[in-house]
């Protein structure tokens, strides 16, 4: 756990890409859920915060 | 001197020509050759996606070119977003998404490992299973529609075989609780095939020495089928759930011609609503937004899923 903070902290790939993963699915999710109306209000941001992060954390270092 | 075809083609080239070109850089004759597709790729991709995001923030409509279009802001997208309508069609979207890809994927799979099996008229077989798949979906959208049919459809009376309930006392696409699933059923038939030789594929180019080396150390059967079978078949299997994934995220023609949508508009998927806000509506600014959601989601997924192949590529 404490490597994928110091990644972060870094700025490695492989961690950031996990976060952009996780707020990508978490977007989708939100947009498809038949639970609550406002996740699905929320999720187009979400998913495009996932989207642009992970194009630009793709770019870091290993 | 040789008569190559290259040679053949230098001699062909006017000497002005040959001038121009023997003057050129490396780098500049790959531009030369690349540069049609770049710049078809621009016309074609590039700068509709660009134009649509721009008028995704306006309030343009199509049928009505001369009033003046009016930016404004996320107007569209809040629209969209707080749209309980528009909410029922993306889980209407996400029912036929999870299911046809559970049901291609467990059918295709299993089809594929059977074909596998050496025996006689397997090439007629994968011939026979392949075929739903070449055929238009306008077609067996309409086939289907007739095999519905609660008086005379071959559907219901299977159905009724097996359960003892009579074929006419219900009705597959008229049902609100049964049409979601008429179009699984749809889709699936038509492309489990196509899973199924991407499976195929997979399953061929495992090497048999792994096999025998499993065999001399005694694993069973069921060991082999979970630490050599799905390890090496999974790339397959990936890519065939992320092409048959983006193809039904914009799946169109076999619904509409299945049920149009309804009934009411339980089986209307994102993007049939889309079609109707931008061509039936002629909302085209707000239909633009309602794109570029879609875009956004289906490329989101498709960038983690590759990040995923690669990774199990790797392995």
């Amino acid at each position: 756990m404490s490597n994928f903070f110091t990644g972060l902290l870094q700025l490695r790939r492989g961690p950031w890409e996990m976060v952009a993963t996780i707020l990508i699915g978490l977007g989708v999710f939100m947009l498809m859920q038949p639970f609550v109306l406002w996740g699905f209000t929320y999720s187009f941001i979400t998913t495009l915060i996932g989207t642009v992060m992970f194009i630009v954390v793709s770019h870091f270092k290993e | 001197m040789s008569d190559t075809p290259v040679d053949r083609a230098a001699t062909a080239t006017p000497p002005r020509v040959a001038r121009k070109i023997k003057g050129l850089s490396d780098r500049a004759i790959a531009w030369i050759f690349v540069g049609p597709t770049i710049f078809l790729l621009l016309a074609i991709n590039i700068f509709p996606l660009i134009w649509t995001i721009k008028l995704s923030f306006t309030n343009f409509k199509a049928n009505r070119i001369g009033r003046e279009v009016k930016n404004i802001g996320f107007r569209n997208y809040e629209r969209i977003l707080t749209d309980s309508d528009i909410w029922l069609n993306m889980q209407a979207t996400a029912h036929f998404l999870f299911w046809t890809i559970f049901f291609q994927v467990l059918i295709g799979f299993t089809l594929a490992y059977l074909i596998n099996k050496k025996f006689k008229g397997n090439d007629l077989w994968t011939t026979i299973i392949v075929l739903p798949m070449m055929l238009s979906p306008a077609v067996v959208g309409n086939f289907w529609k007739f095999l519905y049919q609660p008086q005379i459809g071959l559907f219901n009376y299977v159905v009724a075989f097996f359960t003892g309930k009579d074929p006419s006392s219900f009705e597959m696409l008229g049902s609100v609780q049964l049409a979601p699933w008429s179009i699984v059923i749809v889709d699936t038939w038509m492309w489990t095939p196509f899973v199924m030789l991407i499976c195929l594929a997979g399953l061929r180019s495992i090497p048999d020495y792994i096999y025998e080396a499993a065999e001399v150390d005694r694993a069973s059967k069921l060991r082999q089928f979970f630490t050599i079978t799905i390890p090496m078949v999974l790339p397959f299997l990936m890519l065939a759930v992320l092409f048959r994934g983006i193809e039904n995220f914009k799946m169109f023609d076999l619904v509409v011609q299945l049920t149009g949508g309804g009934p009411g508009s339980t089986t209307e998927l994102t993007s049939i609503n889309l079609k109707r806000e931008a061509f039936e509506k002629w909302r085209t600014g707000y239909a633009s937004a309602y794109a570029i959601i879609l875009f956004v989601t289906v490329f989101g997924l498709a960038s983690i899923y590759v990040k995923a192949l690669n990774k199990v590529k790797e392995r």
